[in-house]
């Protein structure tokens, strides 16, 4: 099943380099149903996927494994937990309306279609795969086609600049990772890039402290550089800015979301000792993208900046999440990175949309939009209130949750982190409310009008309901995210192995069902 | 004696004396085409080379030459090269004023020489070798007589290859001084005995020196992109490929079974060689505008990145240079066919002829993309995986040497400084601002049959790489119990 959903969209794209140039609506018309089938197989697996308790062995579902270089250990292997099943949903869904935003693309449809599906299947592989060298592979074969489209396809005046500062500083950061990566491998003594067969090594002998002490900065800076960490944000407001925009929807929403998860995935079971020793450091470098970067957002002039600012802040909450290293944390972090993914792929796709059919993103120049444009003025809105946390999105409950599971251990980093997403997230978002939806209508859009066909809200649609869907009842993705995140932090932190402590979990990401799933 | 055991050389050898005397009673066009009948004939004894399976190693010639799998490896090697590089002497025949025939035999000379080397077991096979090499090379690179540039790099290369070939003999001369050895295994059986003798080590160190202007490595790189630049394009492919390859050949043969002891002493020594090499290679390529002269930088930074696997001083490490070596090939000599075809239609090299490449041969444009990108070490090409082993061979000393640590600091630096100027090309092939020539650049058959192979070639050993893997691990694998 999972082998479906990663080559169907690969293989689509193969396919289409022999169709000839001029079918361009047929190109559109098989990324369509490719992603689509795609997403449909994705919900499936979602529902079919139950949380219930995993073993004392981290097992997972839907496994399949393939020999691919077996001299050195590797194989084809993926499989889901709930760790990622939320993200395989989130990636396939945000891919569709990736691929329904695509309409904008008017010239070389052959090759962006072609670099869309190939994104699509490898950030899908990286996902669901259980083997380092798979991992790394997939995401690089996600990442390439993403430099190429911002060269190509490019928005803005700046595009060259960003194609080479995008392509230098995610090189970087997936070559220290790929060492961190080798070194993880060559230090485990299994001879396999296995994910359980390390996994399995490392809970018989865990990796002694000198090597984890080497091994977990490369990993954290590399992945670091990748999710956009302080101090190495700055590639990301220029690419997503330059991107055209469904790279933008693909890459802020689902991409980035690789590097936190190889941490979650990689970095927490398998170096344990050293993540409690980074820790710390991790919560504090995570006030520079709440706060700094808060602040930068709040004195961005252009929306797509602003949105590219605050999806950099919106990842610190995941670092604080992985910081606090305690059940409730992991979780939240993982419920963000999910929350997050529909919430940056909706607001790039809307600012496309806004520029499409009002040619700037300048915020002084709009104004008075929600009158001419009510489906986009209605969904923005959404989409910024989201983006500031309120309750009923399922960012708040991910958000939430984060900051109770960071309370105990980093309460400074953690009452500064609410004020960094309560007031400067309030600001900047509601000042871009103000500015482009509220006030008098500039003469120059006095004739704007939204694209009248009916499918165009589609994509939007797709992503906003399950934010509200996931806000309103946290507990189906948290259902499933608790006893995954549990087995991960056994390796962790031992005592909160035990069943979570009871009172602290805010009450909607804590059903009382979860409670019978406990050993 | 044994003379099966260089039958393949013989083969090779006649072949091109078979050419020379052709040529004799051949009309010009149907000279030319001589190029095919050689491509052919070494096709057929690379056919043949699987009968040979090198285990247990034979040793021939008062143990001159050995034939194990390392050695076969590099000949199969060699043998592939020189067949894409006479397809792309075919395809510049017309560019040679006179003696295509010459140009063909020379080429076949050469590949003796590889080949030779890649079976030398003494150090005055490793020097006949290796003049043999470089003593056609002489001619190959200067051919086009009526080219300055030719000319100029003709000279260069003869000049510090001379200046090299004497560091090479002095250094022998110093071994056999002291040891009174030139075979490589009595020189291992002897050397722990001479290693404080600072004139023996001298000697090593000058052998080093000699074969690094085969490699193209720091101190002896100089030449690299001005010989490149002015070469007949076919003989820079050979020069990238084949001559770099016999020249690792014959450097890990000398430090890993002649002098172990010495080459484990001198770790940092490596270590230092191919850092500077890696950084020159890719800080120097940033700069260039001319397409030959960055393949040039990217070659002496390949060599770097391939120092890496003999700083490892693990079988990892010599497995990985055999492996990388593999991708390099398709992936060099597929950017040499592109190069050859494209110049041949505008004369000049500067990356602006390259301008709406795209639009002009989306196939051209697809594998010089795809070989830069392979070179530049991004999944899923060859040149990845390589790099991949490669970086691990390091790491897995790193625990013995925490100087791997920034040799590998130092690899992934460069692959991403490489990552900006191939990607200045890339650009320029799909998305430079209003390209002056839009007319379609034919593509000759034979050629675009080449181009492709070439571009499978890498997309294979990316995708499914256990294959040469496992033979590349079996190559070295005499060297596990020493």
């Amino acid at each position: 099943m999972l082998t479906y959903l990663i080559f169907l969209p690969l293989l689509t794209g193969l396919l289409l380099c022999l169709v000839p140039r001029n079918y361009g609506f047929f190109m559109r018309l098989a990324a369509l149903a490719a992603t689509g089938v795609t997403m449909l197989l994705a919900v499936a697996l979602f529902l079919q996927f139950d949380g219930a308790p995993l073993g004392p062995s981290h097992a997972f579902k839907f496994e399949q494994q393939i020999p691919w270089i077996p001299a050195l250990g590797i194989s084809y292997h993926v499989g889901v937990d709930g760790v990622n099943i939320g993200l395989i949903l989130m990636g396939a869904i945000v891919a569709f309306a990736a691929t329904c935003c695509a309409w904008e693309i008017r010239s070389r449809e052959k090759e962006f279609y072609i670099l869309l599906l190939l994104m699509t299947g490898g950030i899908l592989a990286a996902f669901c795969s259980l083997d380092l060298f798979l991992f790394y592979f997939a995401h690089e074969l996600a990442l390439v086609p993403t430099f190429i489209m911002i060269g190509v396809w490019g928005r803005g005046s700046d595009k060259n600049l960003a194609t080479f500062q995008i392509t230098l500083y995610l090189s970087l950061g997936a070559l220290v990772a790929l060492a961190g990566l080798i070194a993880l491998y060559l230090r485990a003594g299994a001879h396999s890039f296995d994910l359980v067969t390390l996994m399995q090594a490392a809970a018989k002998q865990p990796l002694p402290d000198a090597d984890q002490k080497l091994i977990f900065p490369l990993l954290f800076l590399g992945f670091g550089v990748l999710i956009s960490l302080w101090p190495f944000h700055t590639w990301a407001p220029l690419g997503y800015g330059s991107a055209p925009t469904p790279t933008a929807m693909l890459h802020a929403g689902v991409l980035k979301k690789f590097g936190l998860y190889g941490l979650i995935r990689i970095a927490l079971p398998l170096l344990p000792h050293a993540a409690q020793a980074w820790a710390g450091t991790i919560a504090w470098l995570c006030l520079g993208n709440l706060v700094y970067c808060g602040f930068v957002a709040m004195r961005q002039k252009n929306l797509n900046w602003v949105i590219g600012y605050s999806s950099v802040a919106h990842m610190g909450f995941v670092f604080l999440g992985i910081a606090s290293l305690n059940l409730i944390g992991v979780s939240g972090a993982i419920l963000v990175m999910i929350a997050h993914g529909f919430l940056a792929a909706l607001s790039f796709g809307l600012s496309g949309y806004l520029e499409q059919t009002t040619g700037t993103l300048e915020i002084n120049e709009m104004g008075g939009l929600l009158r001419r444009l009510p489906f986009l003025g209605s969904a923005l809105l959404l989409a910024l209130f989201a983006g500031c946390g309120l309750p009923g999105f399922a960012n708040f409950a991910g958000e939430v949750t984060v900051f109770f599971g960071a309370w105990k251990q980093f309460p400074v980093v953690t009452v500064l982190g609410v004020w960094a997403a309560l007031v400067i997230g309030g600001v900047y978002m509601l000042r871009a409310v103000r500015g482009i939806l509220h006030g008098p209508v500039p003469a120059r859009f006095a004739a704007v009008q939204e694209s009248d066909w009916p499918l165009r809200p589609l994509p939007y649609v797709l992503l906003i309901l399950p934010l509200l869907l996931f806000g309103f009842r946290p507990s189906l993705l948290t259902d499933k995210i608790w006893p995954a995140a549990q087995s991960v932090l056994a390796v962790v932190t031992p005592a909160d192995a035990a069943p979570p402590p009871g009172p602290t979990g805010p009450p909607k990401t804590k059903p009382a069902r979860l409670v019978e799933h406990q050993p | 004696m044994n003379y099966s055991l260089i039958s393949m050389e013989i083969a090779v050898v006649l072949l091109g004396l078979g050419l020379l005397l052709a040529d004799l009673w051949l009309a010009p066009p149907a000279k030319v085409r001589l190029g095919y009948v050689a491509a052919v004939g070494l096709a057929l004894i690379f056919g043949w080379s699987f009968t040979f399976s090198g285990t247990p190693s034979a040793l021939a010639f008062s143990d001159m030459y050995v034939l194990d799998p390392l050695a076969l490896y590099f000949k199969r090697f060699s043998l592939l090269a020189a067949i894409v590089v006479l397809i792309m002497s075919v395809g510049f025949a017309e560019r040679i004023a006179a003696g295509i025939s010459e140009f063909y035999a020379l080429i076949l000379f050469a590949l003796a020489g590889m080949m030779f080397a890649a079976s030398a077991n003494d150090l005055a096979m490793l020097f006949v070798a290796m003049e043999l090499i470089t003593v056609t090379f002489y001619v190959l690179t200067s051919f086009q007589r009526a080219r300055l540039a030719s000319l100029e790099g003709g000279v260069k290369y003869l000049i510090i290859g001379a200046l090299s070939s004497a560091f090479l003999v002095y250094g022998i001369a110093l071994i056999f001084g002291t040891t009174g050895q030139l075979n490589f295994d009595q020189i291992a059986a002897v050397a722990s005995k001479y290693e404080d003798n600072k004139i023996f080590l001298l000697g090593v160190f000058f052998v080093l020196v000699g074969l690094c202007f085969k490699i193209a490595a720091f101190p002896a790189h100089i030449w690299t992109p001005d010989v490149y630049q002015g070469s007949p394009v076919p003989a820079a492919a050979f020069l990238a490929v084949g001559s770099k390859a016999a020249g690792f050949a014959l450097l890990l043969r000398v430090l890993f079974t002649a002098v172990p002891g010495i080459t484990n002493g001198w770790n940092h020594l490596l270590i230092a060689l191919a850092i500077v090499t890696i950084l020159y290679g890719n800080l120097c390529a940033i700069p260039q505008r001319n397409l030959k002269r960055i393949l040039g930088y990217s070659s002496i930074a390949n060599a770097g990145y391939l120092l890496l696997g003999v700083a490892a001083l693990n079988n990892a490490g010599r497995a990985a240079i055999l492996y990388y070596l593999g991708g390099y090939l398709f992936a060099v000599l597929a950017a040499f066919l592109v190069i050859l075809i494209v110049m041949n239609d505008a004369e000049g090299e500067d990356i602006s002829v390259l301008a709406g490449l795209n639009q002009r041969s989306p196939l051209l444009a697809a594998v010089l993309t795809c070989a830069l990108v392979s070179l530049a070490g991004i999944p899923p090409l060859a040149g990845f995986f390589g790099k991949f082993l490669l970086i691990r061979a390091v790491l897995d000393e790193a625990a013995n040497n925490p100087a791997c640590y920034w040799l590998v600091a130092v690899a992934c630096f460069g692959v991403v400084v490489s990552i900006y100027y191939y990607f200045g090309v890339i650009r320029a092939i799909y998305w430079s601002k209003d390209p002056p020539v839009l007319s379609p650049i034919p593509v000759p058959r034979v050629l675009g049959a080449a181009l492709v192979f070439c571009l499978l070639g890498m997309l294979y050993l990316g995708l499914f790489p256990n294959h040469l893997v496992e033979t590349t691990q079996d190559a070295v694998k005499f060297w596990a119990g020493r």
